[in-house]
């Protein structure tokens, strides 16, 4: 029995052009590597008439044009390609770095999950910059990862208050989770740290630095390096 | 060459074309015109394709010094326009010279008016899109609503031969009182009289309504004891009724990747323009529809454009 997969798809529908496909009941790689691997079965052979395939925890919208296609037609696609998905080796993923200046100005909350757990600055840094965190998916704002895999020992309530402007950049964590803030917004994670890089450019070729399926790794760097790879970004 | 110039603002007026496509799965909303009805007939009534960037303008009108010879429509809510203070026609193509003052007044029903020019406005494309998401500061002019004294310019195109004009059998109306049809789902399974009570009382839209999505009260609509108050977050589509801890429905709109919520049901594409066009006090009655129907709904929606198109060019 593999936890938390169901053994067939459950269907949902989203309206008259949204098709929803669940593949599990709970947050786990497994369910997500399944979800990620029919976006991307789909996406190569593209079913007539699907605007648009997003993947998420562990479910699948297919946007579709009525006129063309419907629920009835692409629920046997789904399971075609769903049969041949067992013998697919998952993509390999592309580990990101992401350099992080932790604590300071840039970690305002630094204190505030040392204090939780009684950990020094040091262990706090060793401890989220270890481990390499799979992005289950990206959404609430552009470029937002959705990281599983924070340590435990880290785990930390969100503010009390939220902050009104959390600075684009910022790396926090909210009770299991870790995550970057691409761009500055109103927010509630507890703030350890700062990256330089920009994590969404709408104006690059390719505006992200990385998609669902990628593993992020932290990357400790100093306030000089910090400056210096700041400057670099602005250069570009 | 600018075309126009922001007088003043209006309540709330941003670029916006069909929508910014692709990009939901990175976490970049699909934005774009909240009424494509409205939107897509404003551009045709000027010879534009369907989706040139025109302006959405909400509640409150804006006033714009025109600078340059070309064509406008006003559609959607019903606002009073006045040229040079002398009252003009909505749904109709007007002819306007540099000098000329136009100016939109209040909301008299509806909620979102659009004004298409000749050519369409000309504002860098994002990402494949004109349209302006404002909660990103992305995409339409300089990624925000306009403010007074702004210069918007447009692209050339030729002036049209003759006035275009929708007939009044044609023009929506927009009544205080919306049916509005959705399709149970995507969690209806979570939902027992809930589902009963959606469809059988009246919503009043709040004044918590925006691009991002309409807070509605009423009647509350618990979630099953035996099923979990929240979801594993996945995608969200424009017309998705949440239901919140608080069991008050939340229309979601085009300002949304993802949520948390079960959505108890979704209205139909087709009535998304009438969603767009209620305004806070308005009340909405959900009717209970399949989807057969709203497919079917959907291609007559279709075909209607496409004779309204006929219709102008000849």
């Amino acid at each position: 029995m593999e936890s938390g997969l169901y053994a067939k798809p459950i269907y949902r529908l989203a309206g008259d052009r949204g098709f929803l496909v669940e593949f599990g009941k709970s947050i786990d790689p497994r369910v997500n590597s399944k979800v990620r691997a029919m976006a991307r079965s789909l996406e190569k052979d593209k079913p007539g008439g699907i605007s648009e395939i997003i993947p998420t925890y562990r479910s699948l919208l297919l946007i579709y044009d009525p006129e063309i296609t419907n629920p009835d037609r692409l629920r046997p696609l789904i399971e075609q390609a769903g049969n041949t998905l067992e013998n697919q080796e998952n993509s390999p993923c592309n580990i990101v770095e992401i350099p992080v200046c932790y604590g300071g100005d840039f970690g305002p909350d630094m204190e505030n999950v040392q204090k939780a757990h009684a950990l020094t600055t040091q262990e706090v840094i060793h401890l989220h910059s270890c481990p390499e965190y799979l992005i289950y998916m990206v959404g609430f704002t552009p470029g937002f990862a959705f990281l599983g895999g924070l340590d435990e020992k880290l785990y930390t309530p969100r503010l009390e208050t939220p902050r009104m402007l959390v600075p684009e950049g910022s790396v926090g964590i909210a009770n299991n989770q870790t995550g970057m803030y691409p761009l500055a917004s109103p927010g509630g994670w507890q703030i350890i740290g700062r990256t330089p890089l920009k994590l969404f450019s709408p104006d690059r070729p390719n505006p992200f630095l990385y998609k669902a399926g990628d593993k992020i790794k932290f990357r400790p760097i100093s306030e000089q390096e910090y400056d210096r790879l700041s400057q670099k970004e602005k250069n570009s | 060459m600018n075309a126009f110039k922001i007088l003043a603002p209006g309540g709330f007026t941003s670029v916006q074309d069909r929508g910014r496509f692709g990009y939901q799965q990175m976490g970049v909303p699909v934005s774009g015109a909240l009424d494509s009805f409205a939107f897509t007939l404003a551009n045709l009534l000027v010879g534009n394709h369907e989706n040139q960037a025109a302006l959405e303008i909400t509640i409150m009108g804006p006033s714009l010094e025109i600078q340059k010879k070309m064509d406008i429509a006003l559609t959607g809510a019903r606002m009073g326009m006045f040229l040079n203070n002398n009252p003009v026609e909505q749904w109709k193509s007007i002819r306007v010279k540099p000098g000329d003052i136009l100016t939109i007044s209040q909301v008299q029903s509806g909620c979102r008016a659009y004004l298409a020019v000749g050519g369409g406005i000309r504002v860098p494309e994002v990402m494949g899109s004109y349209s302006t998401y404002a909660g990103g500061k992305l995409g339409g002019f300089r990624g925000r609503p306009l403010e007074k004294g702004d210069e918007l310019k447009t692209n050339d195109t030729n002036l049209l031969d003759k006035q275009r004009s929708i007939p009044q059998d044609l023009i929506p109306q927009y009544p205080s009182n919306a049916t509005i049809r959705a399709i149970p789902g995507p969690q209806d399974d979570y939902f027992d009289e809930g589902l009963t009570t959606l469809f059988a009382t009246e919503y009043m839209v709040t004044v918590k309504a925006d691009r991002m999505g309409y807070r509605l009260q009423g009647k509350a609509l618990p979630i099953r004891d035996e099923m979990p108050k929240s979801i594993i977050s996945e995608p969200s589509m424009p017309g998705g009724i949440q239901i919140p801890p608080d069991e008050q429905p939340i229309i979601l709109w085009v300002e949304q990747t993802v949520g948390g919520y079960a959505k108890i049901a979704t209205v139909i594409s087709t009535d998304l323009p009438k969603v767009a066009q209620t305004t806070p006090g308005d009340m909405i009655l959900f009717e209970r529809t399949d989807l057969q129907t709203a497919h079917t709904v959907y291609v007559e929606e279709k075909n209607k454009i496409t004779k309204i198109r006929e219709l102008l060019l000849t």
